[in-house]
């Protein structure tokens, strides 16, 4: 059924378009001469140069994995294999080795030999970072994984995720480490025997 | 006037205003563009383009710039100490024994050198920074735009198979060459006498020896050949849209060509009142007579906001741009067109824009007139501006010279057109398009009534107070 729209009623200057047109052009020129001319907080440019500049990722972006420090430099991974038990996209490959004869660690903890990520795999969920029990696997750098030509460039072995700080720069982190020898550590049974 | 100095004048003449057209308002008009409408809407706008500078030029960009501002200082302060000689009478005074540089230096050429040389160096610096972007050398971003169209003209020029070759390969030459032609009749300038450069010109009566008026040509029929020459550029967006064998491309052809013969007569009525003040119909004349009573704009407001309206629908931008219908026929009447032959679209549209701008300047606001300044000089109110018995002899000597005052007149034209320009882009940016009919509607129901209107009035004015 054929039914009327009512038009929207008009006053005279929205009538004569000129007048109309006019203060667009007035709005339009205010703005141009705000963003070109004006004080820094009166511009309100929204964009960046993006290759140039960039924008800093949120606080929890989960970015590319890095695997922390000890002070002494060695990866913190006891190699539990937590982490990529967790993986639902499998992406980790971890071969655990045990430290030398005469190491203080030896037969405390072990050592990964190899820890591999495929960043091509992974899908960024955070679970391994969740699983890890001692702070070794984090994904804090603040940046994606970058760029490159080849597939596999995107296999990240121990050295190149040791290799990644976190967004302040440092590989080692906050948490604190006992380290088997020192007295703060708790031991290997219930009465810390050492 | 011999034939050979008639020819080099000319030569001359048509190198300038198709200069002016091609090197500075298309390139101009092209960066006003995007910078205009990224500013509007909050964007930077494209500044990827550009030349990587040495690491050794970006970082001392600051010390530069102070260096630009020191020599400014620099300058200025002589400047000042030449000003202050020429204030004490030494202005003629020889400063070295021998000739510098073949020339003989006095207080008042150094005032002269020194104020330009500091009055170079503040915009200078001021623009220094802008120039730069991150690591490269972008200039405002006009570097992009160029790069831009390097990239379009070296793409692969597809022609549609079943297209007609030849007509195909026409039509952008036919829409493009018009749009320069029109710079024929444009008058930048003032008569120049050649034989009285640094003198001051008597203000009345007739002066003898070579005269070159700085237009291309006055022909009789004047403003009649800007229509018939604009007219020509119908059949190229026609053809381009006939022969693409496209139909998105026929139709917006079609609408071009309704659209442009339509507001061609538009275009005519709306300054016919315009015809009968100034009397005349040679461009040269009608600003004649602005510079002798007021600019057009003053007695003819609504001629001239019609005449832009129109003018705008002729060159089919924004809002009028239905025969390109981004959102309706892809991009209308060139839809087919690739690499060159679309970019002689591109510029086909601001070369319309800049010799639209360059006649709306002369039609409304009095072409390369300058207020207070005549032929003999600076005059405001009664005051000539005159120093001739006094030390500032030189200041007056200079800024009513006749070589001077036709210099700062074509400044004006230049400017005014730059102004209009950048209004109508703005324009684009601001009004959102209109719908077919409504432009139609608005051509023949509101704007061809008007203009009729406005004859009426005109002419009843004439008739009652008899200019």
């Amino acid at each position: 059924m054929a039914y009327l729209i009512k038009k929207p009623a008009r006053t005279l200057s929205e009538q004569v378009y000129a007048v109309e047109a006019a203060k667009g052009l007035g709005i339009t020129f205010r703005r141009l001469f705000t963003n070109v001319f004006g004080k820094a907080e009166d511009k309100k440019i929204a964009t960046i140069q993006y290759p140039d500049e960039s924008r800093d990722y949120p606080e929890r972006f989960r970015g590319v994995h890095r695997l922390t420090h000890r002070v002494d430099g060695s990866p913190r991974c006891v190699a539990c294999l937590c982490c990529s038990t967790a993986c639902p996209a499998q992406c980790i490959h971890i071969e655990p080795a045990e430290y030398g004869e005469g190491d203080p660690r030896h037969g405390y903890e072990r050592f990964p030999r190899l820890f591999v990520i495929d960043e091509l795999r992974c899908i960024f969920c955070g679970f391994c970072v969740e699983a890890c029990p001692c702070d070794a696997i984090r994904m804090d750098t603040g940046t994606h994984v970058p760029a490159s030509w080849s597939r596999e460039h995107f296999i990240f072995d121990k050295e190149t995720l040791m290799s990644i700080p976190g967004r302040d720069g440092t590989y080692v982190t906050d948490n604190p480490r006992h380290e088997p020898g020192d007295p703060t550590h708790p031991g290997i049974d219930r009465d810390h025997h050492h | 006037m011999e034939f050979g100095w008639f020819l080099l004048a000319t030569v001359l003449k048509v190198s300038f205003i198709l200069g002016v057209t091609v090197l500075l308002y298309a390139p101009v008009f092209v960066l006003f563009e995007r910078r205009q409408s990224a500013m509007v809407q909050d964007r930077i706008g494209p500044m990827m383009g550009g030349v990587k500078m040495p690491r050794l030029v970006i970082d001392h960009l600051q010390t530069l710039q102070m260096g630009a501002f020191g020599m400014a200082a620099l300058c200025g302060l002589l400047f000042l100490f030449a000003t202050a000689q020429v204030w004490q009478g030494n202005g003629t005074e020889v400063l070295f024994t021998e000739p510098v540089l073949g020339v003989r230096h006095t207080w008042n050429g150094m005032m002269f050198v020194f104020g330009a040389l500091a009055a170079v160096h503040v915009p200078l610096g001021v623009v220094l920074p802008y120039l730069f972007h991150h690591d490269r050398l972008t200039i405002f971003g006009g570097l992009h735009a160029l790069f831009d169209a390097i990239k379009a003209f070296t793409k692969e020029d597809v022609v549609p198979p079943e297209a007609d070759k030849f007509l195909f390969s026409l039509a952008p030459i036919i829409a493009m060459v018009p749009a320069l032609m029109l710079g024929a009749v444009i008058p930048f300038g003032p008569t120049l006498y050649v034989d009285y450069l640094f003198e001051q010109l008597p203000a009345e009566g007739t002066i003898g020896g070579a005269a070159i008026p700085l237009q291309v040509a006055s022909l009789n029929i004047g403003i009649l050949y800007m229509f018939a020459v604009g007219g020509a550029g119908i059949i190229g967006a026609a053809l381009a849209g006939y022969s693409s064998n496209n139909k998105f491309a026929l139709i917006g052809g079609l609408r071009a060509a309704s659209q442009m013969v339509s507001y061609e007569v538009c275009l005519g009525l709306t300054i016919v009142p315009l015809f009968m003040l100034y009397d005349s119909l040679l461009l040269d004349e009608m600003v004649q007579w602005q510079v002798d009573h007021v600019w057009g704009v003053v007695v003819q407001p609504i001629a001239f906001v019609l005449f832009l309206t129109a003018s705008i629908a002729e060159y089919k931008r924004v809002p009028f741009d239905a025969p390109e219908g981004e959102s309706e026929i892809v991009a209308g009447f060139f839809l087919e067109y690739s690499s060159g032959k679309w970019l002689m679209y591109m510029l086909a549209e601001f070369f319309e824009v800049a010799t639209s701008s360059m006649l709306i300047a002369v039609l409304f606001f009095g072409g390369w007139d300058v207020p207070f300044l005549g032929r003999g000089g600076w005059e405001a109110f009664g005051y000539a501006f005159d120093l001739s018995g006094t030390h500032w002899a030189i200041l007056s000597e200079v800024a009513n010279s006749h070589v001077f005052i036709v210099a700062v007149q074509i400044g004006a034209f230049v400017l005014k057109a730059l102004l209009l320009g950048m209004l109508s882009i703005q324009i684009r940016w601001t009004l959102p398009r209109f719908r077919y009919d409504q432009i139609m509607q608005l051509c023949w129901r509101m704007i061809l009534p008007l203009a009729l209107v406005n004859i009426l009035v005109t002419g009843i004015f004439i008739l009652l107070t008899g200019i």
